[in-house]
């Protein structure tokens, strides 16, 4: 009980709440007994070091509010705090530099490549183990961190509560197939990811939601309707999606967000099909990296010959993509649904002759990063 | 307004936990902090980290009454990552090859030193808190963090009265006193 007393008189004398006739005499007890007058020292630590622990944590929870912010506008990169995938794929950006490969989502998730990337990994687990380890801990103790704080204002009336923040997962690339109605192509395993939300962001930075009406895994073709009323429509789509494959050696220009903006990359088709021997796709020689998942294949005429998915491993530059027939049968499916039957593939033209750098112009407002959480 | 004015002001904006001036530091100097990092065997998530490191420095110094900043806030920034990130590495054990950039930078060992005795302290009240256990843990946080009226917390948690939370607080208190010295003085 005395112990509690001495915190009283503390506080106060530090809040200055003593009227000055009791201050003096606190004053002259501290004085005449060393004992008490430690005490009293160590409690003014004490509050001391509580109220800087105050201040650094409540500077903590906004310095994660404007982090989660700029990550939500793609400005900030940072791990998610999800351990398996997550480990995986820090794993995977640590060490693309050193095999040299660029991969896609897909990369990752793709079956065929599986193997692959465990093989890459266990060799290296032991030499990057500790940062991973450490990255998961700290994103790990953030949120734990913020869920406290948010628990806390959240049972409060007082404070309002904490506003949801979209933190997205995941950037990829996806493009529209039908302007009327608006439908996106993009690859399965990109929707995928998004186990909550899933939003489109065009080249200027506007978001808008969309949700997936169909989804095909073994085509890894997925097809999303954009249900944001503050999307304006777009005139007629500039490309053309053709229903045969490109001819090998034909030159083809991807677009697709690897970073947060639009990248562009040349390349040409160097196989006819995928890998070993997978029809569904075709192969071409290009560079394209996480998040290009969902790009379109463009060639010099303006025709839409693939969709980007995946990369092999050990090979530079082998780039897979999906045939455009599977866009046809996709929508075919759509069709059966009565909600989305109206869904038609838009016929488009109008880079054919037309410079690569007006090409681009017209078409980056048609091609979409895809995010999500 | 000049440069330093600017400066001053943001860092001013800093101090009282300003978003907009969290937010402003991020978007200008970031970018400087993720090329190095990456330019020296990291990724853009240890520039986040260190970054978000150099942030709490920044807030810090930014709160003393004393401070004044003698350089760009840009070498400031730069120089505190640089040594934050080269000390990661090290830690690691992993090989270092210092790519010395064109960048200005101070000395900034003091700077870290005191940081570093912060984070300490820091992590040894939050061990403490954790330990404590409800009501106390939420019971001081309201008091001593969100730093709200007794009556309200009173109100709040269910106590007849404000005297009544207020004993409980001080009980509380003594107990995080506890675990926080039993730690604190096991470090000296």
């Amino acid at each position: 009980m005395e112990d509690t007393l001495l915190i009283d008189a503390v506080e106060r004398f530090v809040k200055g709440e003593m009227s000055s006739q009791e201050k003096i005499y606190f004053e002259e007890l501290r004085k005449n007994n060393p004992e008490l007058d430690q005490a009293v020292v160590e409690q003014l630590f004490f509050l001391n070091e509580l109220d800087n622990y105050g201040t650094a944590k409540n500077f903590r929870h906004t310095l994660h509010e404007v982090e989660a912010k700029l990550t939500d506008e793609g400005f900030l990169l940072k791990a998610t705090p999800v351990v398996g995938k997550a480990k995986v794929i820090q794993l995977w950006q640590k060490y693309k530099r050193t095999i040299a490969v660029a991969a896609s989502i897909a990369g990752l998730v793709s079956i065929f490549i599986a193997s692959l990337v465990s093989a890459v990994s266990s060799n290296v687990e032991p030499n990057i183990k500790p940062l991973v380890e450490k990255l998961n801990d700290q994103a790990d103790k953030t949120r734990q961190l913020e869920n406290k704080v948010n628990q806390l204002e959240a049972s409060t009336t007082v404070l309002p509560v904490a506003k949801p923040i979209l933190v997205s997962k995941f950037r990829a690339t996806g493009f529209l197939i039908d302007v009327g109605n608006n439908y996106i192509v993009t690859n399965a395993h990109v929707v995928f990811e998004a186990k909550n939300h899933l939003i489109i962001e065009n080249n200027k930075g506007d978001q808008f939601t969309a949700k997936a009406v169909y989804v095909n895994k073994l085509n890894d073709i997925a097809i999303l309707k954009v249900t944001d009323s503050n999307f304006k429509k777009l005139p007629p789509l500039p490309y053309s999606i053709k229903k045969a494959s490109a001819e090998l050696g034909e030159q083809v220009f991807i677009l697709g967000y690897p970073k947060a903006e639009i990248v562009y990359g040349e390349g040409y088709v160097s196989a006819k099909n995928g890998y070993q021997m997978d029809t569904i796709y075709c192969q071409l020689t290009t560079t394209a990296n996480e998040g290009n998942s969902g790009s379109p294949v463009i060639t010099k005429n303006g025709d839409l010959v693939g969709i980007i998915t995946s990369t092999e491993l050990n090979a530079d530059g082998v780039v897979f993509a999906i045939k455009p027939a599977n866009i046809f049968r996709a929508v075919d499916e759509v069709k059966k649904i009565k909600e989305f039957e109206n869904i038609r593939i838009g016929s488009g033209g109008g880079l054919k002759g037309v410079d690569r750098v007006n090409q681009i112009r017209k078409m980056q407002d048609y091609v979409f990063m895809i995010k999500g959480n | 307004m000049n440069t330093s004015e600017q400066e001053h002001l943001l860092l001013e904006g800093l101090a009282k936990e300003d978003k907009s001036a969290i937010e402003q530091i991020y978007r200008e100097h970031y970018n400087m902090v993720k090329s190095l990092v990456i330019n020296n065997s990291g990724t853009a998530d240890d520039a986040a980290d260190i970054f978000q490191e150099a942030m709490i420095v920044l807030f810090e110094k930014a709160k003393s009454p004393e401070f004044e900043l003698h350089c760009l806030l840009k070498t400031f920034i730069y120089s505190i990552c640089r040594r934050l990130w080269l000390k990661r590495l090290q830690q690691q054990n992993r090989f270092v090859t210092q790519s010395e950039g064109l960048e200005e930078t101070i000395p900034v060992e003091e700077e870290l030193e005191t940081h570093e005795k912060k984070q300490n302290d820091f992590s040894i009240m939050e061990n403490a808190m954790s330990k404590i256990g409800e009501p106390c843990k939420s019971l001081l946080e309201a008091y001593y963090i969100q730093k709200k009226q007794m009556q309200e917390i009173a109100t709040h948690f269910g106590y007849t009265n404000a005297d009544n939370a207020k004993t409980q607080k001080y009980k509380c208190l003594v107990r995080l006193k506890k675990l926080f010295f039993a730690q604190y003085k096991n470090v000296e």
